[in-house]
């Protein structure tokens, strides 16, 4: 594929090259190990009863029956949580199991350990809870006044945003209200896992998850156990995308195993892994932009409203993020915004790649194209003369110092060659195999939008990273807590040893908390940060072994690319020749930038980075039906520096395929409260015969300050913009003014 | 569980005449989803998949006579597939691969469900289902089988043995909406059979009512507008048409799409159908 | 008739006796828990995502959607036996070397259909590459890396695998 190898390193292995993934080869045999794959002997399987109403009070739990069956091991409810009966990703405001108060349909209220999952779920079946129904609060504007279902209030956060002349005025003003429906994240390696107990009454857990040490944190205050008895070592996961990040069996399979003495594993089936993680928060949105006659947009105004769910999860900061990049990428004079996380009745909500720019980017760049429209501006070309560069100021006040080649963006894609006609193959067509459709009931449309996303976590969050590397005698381990869930961590660090210490020849320790924290695999962080720190571990022990070979030999060498050259050029080491024989331990711990809070006007330099992207969609659309065909998706993005050309790709293909989900396909229907749809058979996710081929137009390197190896996380802007590039070009084939996603066929049929 | 494996149909017979509670599992692509999920928890089960007079079709003079138990892979494919064209249309739509390797005709038609992809077309055809029991065989419309949602007059000890569809050698049309391009349940579906014989056309409508129905009121008005020599249609007609198979529909609100919704496609794929058989001409 | 010998399973040109308990699971619990042959995966128990995929009697179908008491003397083969211990197949390295596999869970039911696929198919199109893969669904890719990797299979499956 010519687009990946002109992005090659010259050099032949290290970082810019598309080195293979170190567990392919197990992945593609089958016997790589997902956390759904540990078994252990003498193990007991776990399962979880949980409320079928949104909004009850537990008047009653009645065990008796369930423990009486021969083969369950234990039965375990609120009463039995040794220590701290709350958890939560940025607060602790959820139960471990719901005590007095039920608040979502799928909320966990009782464990079961069985000799086999069928006894667990006669014993979950026998398990008899009096239920007091109460009326669930599933609106999520009118929850801002109404009766608090939670102690902490309704609201989660209010977040306002107050920047330039509130006074400014254009000579265009356009209004629109627009809707986000509740995407999952859907990774196909459900919820899994397997906690050990020891029998000084500490635990090993092993588990899929996305944060090794928060999940650690919220563990060790529920069973009230000091940090080292409670250890986390990662098994295999299967993707993840930001429903990991929230502990889900964690603290339920420590209790089970701890209680009987034996270990538990428990896997949740696809039914359950909908009803046990976080989903991407819904929103409603309405924007009233100001331009000038000739393109320029001088204020945005917005109300947000995201639905938070029965508890907090990471609410807060995807509220924070929806309303700091409110206005997209581009430079407005004046903003404000005001935004509300609020909390329901409904399925708790949290991260999801994309993080509440998902929401407003929908928005925004609906907007945008009706401005384009009620000037007769090319919507490209508004977008072009609007957007940021660096040294702007986003409407935080905090100004892009690193790179923002968005115009390059912007430019690049819409250069980009248009496909042809789709192909005459009724497989091509909307519809596909379901024959409803010809050619003559088709209409093409072509959409166009552009997005930005903060890298890395915000508003003062000290997020770090630890590597250790550790040589003995010449043998190189490196060892992080970063959890590798599908996006090519593991990887990345063999690359780097290949840069830094000249060969890929190394041991990757398991990641587990005997080493520091790593941070989340989230917010395009991984890379900067634990691949930023094992860059500085590597670095530290050529520092280490460069002193030692002089303390031995007086000789003076400097690390050219893997190779130690000598002062004066003579001799030459390679540095894993250099390094047998020889033991280093180097761990370093390593950190951004700092940044701050945002005041009470939104204002604050809150953010590390920003990375911009641009996608361009292709539809074929048979209005008469509302069936809509995506022939092509194209995209530039803002990538810093290519680490693993073939990985960056996987990355942006599979993101917009994610924003293609969204955009048609992907919405968990709620009915007062209760998910009517969490299985695959009507939650789609898009098959390969839904999802076209993605066309990069450029990928535009321009090294980011600060950034190891300069390189920006590329993980999430692929989802942003990819949405509403869709529903533009749906737009523009049918002329209906959409306002929601997904779209559904009645919404273009109906119209 | 118990699980016996019969090998001829005389085998099923005589199981289900010892116990009628015993469940029937030919490809599981329904049956394993409710077991998987706990929603059916049988003692005891027969499979019938490797029954040979099930397994099997035959023509049979101007039909055929397809065994229950044929996969929606060789209805899709191979001499079937030309011999009634509109099931093997169908049959392409059925879930995946996967689904379509091991799924029968006579598990599509036994689970009855309103969004069966087998059932618009079965049902235009005019087809014959046999059923067998220990007691002997009848033979039942498919109307007269499917008597609700999910809900079939199969009696006890008795099973579906085969189907019989006509084999017309002229144009038949299926067309289903979904939201996914591939594997997705029927939003709605339809079968648009010619029957040049006696110069009529049958429309099996699908996912739209609680049962197998045919949209009789359009099947009889349109025939006034059809040249089958020409095989053109007056397109004055064709409004009319659409609002008649609308008309014969009365479907729901669900998690899929919305009764407005369904009620306006059906009549569309009713119109598209027929003017892919019948091309539009002032008569 | 009821079966009055011990059942067995053929798994992979082996043949393993198996409890009269297990006649009851659906296959993919038998041969991930009771077998310890954990390649196939569970990421829907319903037949929607293709992730449980293996040849049973030569025919692809998901091993969720098999009860394992009709399956005893039919011949399973799944993701374990793709290629001999040690090496990988055609299709295996075309997977590796294009960057399709992201998580991975999603890599051996894919692997199965697509040699089923292309034991039948040579010289496929993108779209019908597209259709045969449809049951199988991948969160992590986009399917852009695995369509490729099986155009580039496609080239010399037959010359080395064949149809059997």
């Amino acid at each position: 594929m010519t687009t990946i190898e002109s992005y090659e390193s010259k050099t032949k292995s290290g970082v810019g090259v598309s080195a293979q993934r170190p567990d392919a080869v197990p992945k593609a045999t089958g016997e790589f190990p997902f956390s759904s794959d540990l078994s252990s002997h003498n193990m007991l399987w776990g399962q979880t009863l949980r409320s079928p109403y949104p909004s009850a009070r537990i008047k009653n739990i009645d065990i008796s029956e369930a423990l009486s069956i021969s083969g369950v091991h234990a039965i375990l409810t609120a009463n039995d949580v040794p220590g701290k009966n709350l958890f939560g990703l940025e607060h602790p405001d959820q139960p471990v199991l719901a005590d007095d108060l039920i608040r979502y349909a799928g909320e966990p209220i009782a464990l079961v350990a069985a000799e086999h999952p069928e006894i667990a779920a006669k014993a979950i079946n026998a398990i008899h809870v009096t239920f007091e129904e109460l009326t669930p609060l599933i609106d999520a504007e009118s929850s801002i006044t109404a009766e608090p279902i939670h102690p902490e209030g309704n609201v989660i956060r209010h977040l306002k945003i107050d920047y330039g002349d509130p006074s400014t005025t254009g000579d265009l003003v356009i209004e629109g209200t627009y809707e986000v429906g509740m995407q999952d994240q859907a990774f196909m390696g459900t919820e899994s896992g397997m906690a050990v107990p020891s029998p000084d009454g500490s635990v090993d857990l092993y588990i899929s998850t996305q944060w090794l040490h928060s999940d650690q944190n919220q563990i060790i205050e529920a069973l009230d156990l000091p940090e080292d008895m409670v250890r986390l070592t990662l098994a295999g996961v299967g993707g993840a995308f930001g429903g990991r990040e929230d502990v889900s069996m964690h603290v339920h399979l420590c209790m089970l195993a701890l209680h009987t003495g034996r270990p538990v594993k428990m896997v949740y089936d696809r039914n359950e892994s909908f009803l046990g993680h976080v989903h991407r928060h819904p929103a409603k949105i309405w924007y009233r932009h100001h331009a000038t006659k000739d393109g320029h947009i001088v204020k945005v105004e917005g109300k947000i409203i995201l639905d938070g769910g029965a508890y907090a999860s990471t609410t807060s900061a995807v509220l924070a993020n929806a309303c700091c990049f409110s206005t997209g990428p581009y430079r407005v004079s004046s903003a404000q915004i005001e935004g509300w996380g609020v909390r329901t009745n409904n399925p708790p909500c949290g991260a999801m790649r994309g993080f509440g720019n998902v929401q407003t980017c929908f928005a925004i760049e609906a907007q945008m194209d009706k401005v384009a429209s009620a000037l007769g501006i090319d919507p490209v070309e508004l977008r072009l003369i609007n957007a940021l560069e660096q040294g702007d100021s986003i409407i935080t006040g905090q100004k892009i110092t690193g790179a923002a080649p968005v115009k390059e963006v912007i430019s690049s894609l819409a250069g980009h060659p248009m496909p042809g006609p789709a192909e005459n193959n009724l497989l091509a067509r909307p519809g596909g195999t379901g024959r409803t459709t010809d050619q003559k009931h088709i209409k093409r449309g072509v959409g166009f939008a552009v997005s930005i996303k903060n890298l890395m976590f915000a508003e003062g969050f000290d997020d770090s990273s630890e590597a250790l590397c550790q040589v003995d005698d010449g043998n190189v381990a490196i060892h992080t807590a970063c959890v590798e869930v599908g996006q090519g961590f593991i990887t990345l660090v063999h690359q780097i040893a290949e840069e830094v210490l000249g060969t890929s020849d190394i041991t990757v320790i398991p990641a587990d908390t005997s080493i520091g924290s790593a941070g989340s695999t989230s917010a395009s962080r991984q890379t900067w940060m634990s691949g930023g720190a094992v860059l500085k571990a590597c670095e530290a022990v050529v520092v280490k072994l460069i002193e030692q070979i002089f303390e031995d030999e007086g000789v003076k060498y400097e690390n050219l690319d893997g190779t130690l050259v000598s002062e004066d050029g003579t001799k030459t080491i390679p540095v894993a020749e250099a390094l047998k024989g020889r033991s280093f331990h180097e761990k370093v711990v390593h950190r951004h930038a700092p940044t701050f809070p945002l005041n009470n006007k939104g204002q604050g330099d809150a953010h590390v980075s920003f990375a911009f992207a641009a996608h361009r969609a292709v539809v074929d659309v048979d209005q008469e039906l509302g069936l809509v065909r995506v022939i092509e998706i194209a995209t530039s993005q803002d990538v810093g520096r290519i680490l693993n050309p073939l990985q960056a790709v996987g990355q942006i293909e599979g993101g917009i395929t994610q924003g293609l989900g969204l955009a048609v396909l992907e919405e968990l229907v709620m009915k007062n409260g209760v998910i009517q749809n969490a299985n695959f058979t009507d939650y789609l996710l898009p098959t390969a015969l839904d999802t076209p081929p993605i066309e990069i137009a450029a990928l535009i390197e321009e090294p980011e300050p600060g950034a190891p190896f300069g390189a920006k996380g590329i993980g999430e802007p692929p989802t942003i913009s990819s949405t509403p590039a869709v529903v533009a070009a749906i737009r523009d084939a049918t002329g209906v003014d959409l306002r929601r996603v997904p779209v559904r066929p009645e919404d273009i049929a109906l119209e | 569980m118990e699980v016996l494996i019969a090998s001829s149909t005389e085998e099923i017979c005589e199981l289900l005449a010892q116990d009628s509670s015993r469940q029937l599992l030919a490809g599981g692509t329904d049956f394993m989803v409710e077991v998987n999920y706990r929603h059916r928890s049988p003692s005891s089960v027969i499979t019938i998949d490797q029954v040979p007079e099930l397994q099997n079709w035959h023509h049979d003079g101007d039909s055929v006579v397809v065994g229950s138990c044929v996969t929606y892979r060789e209805i899709e494919r191979g001499p079937l597939a030309t011999l009634v064209p509109a099931l093997a249309q169908a049959a392409r739509t059925v879930g995946s691969p996967q689904i379509r390797n091991a799924g029968t005709i006579g598990g599509n038609i036994g689970t009855a469900s309103p969004a069966g992809d087998m059932i618009p077309v079965l049902s235009a055809l005019g087809a014959v289902i046999s059923l067998r029991s220990s007691e002997g065989i009848r033979e039942i419309s498919l109307e007269d089988l499917i008597i609700g949602v999910k809900e079939t007059s199969l009696r006890h000890g008795e099973f579906i043995e085969s189907v019989r569809v006509p084999v017309l050698d002229s144009p038949q049309e299926f067309l289903k909406v979904g939201s996914r391009s591939a594997m997705v349940i029927s939003v709605t579906s339809l079968a648009f059979i010619t029957y040049p014989k006696t110069r009529s056309v049958g429309i099996g409508l699908g996912a739209v009512n609680p049962t197998p129905t045919r949209a009789k009121e359009a099947e009889e008005f349109i025939a006034d507008y059809l040249d089958w020599e020409s095989m053109q249609v007056d397109p004055s007609g064709l409004d009319h048409f659409k609002d008649l198979v609308s008309a014969a529909s009365s479907p729901i609100d669900d998690h899929r799409s919305v009764a407005a919704y369904r009620r306006k496609s059906i009549g569309i794929l009713a119109q598209r159908a027929l003017t892919r058989v019948f091309t539009e001409g002032v008569l | 008739m009821p079966n009055e010998t011990q059942p067995h399973l053929n798994v992979n040109g082996e043949t393993l006796t198996i409890d009269d308990a297990w006649l009851g699971e659906s296959l993919l619990y038998t041969l991930r828990e009771r077998l310890g042959l954990y390649g196939s995966k569970n990421a829907c128990e319903q037949g929607e995502c293709g992730s449980c995929s293996i040849m049973l009697d030569e025919t692809l179908v998901c091993a969720c959607l098999v009860l394992t008491g009709s399956a005893t003397g039919k011949d399973i083969k799944t993701i374990e036996s793709l290629a001999p211990e040690g090496s990988l197949s055609t299709i295996q390295q075309a997977f590796v070397d294009t960057g399709a596999i992201q998580c991975g869970f999603c890599t051996p039911g894919l692997l199965i259909t697509i040699k089923d696929f292309l034991d039948e198919n040579t010289n496929p199109t993108d779209l019908e590459i597209r259709e045969a893969i449809s049951g199988n669904l991948c969160r992590c890719t986009g399917y852009g890396r695995i369509v490729e990797a099986v155009r580039i299979a496609s080239k010399t499956h037959d010359e080395t695998e064949g149809g059997n």
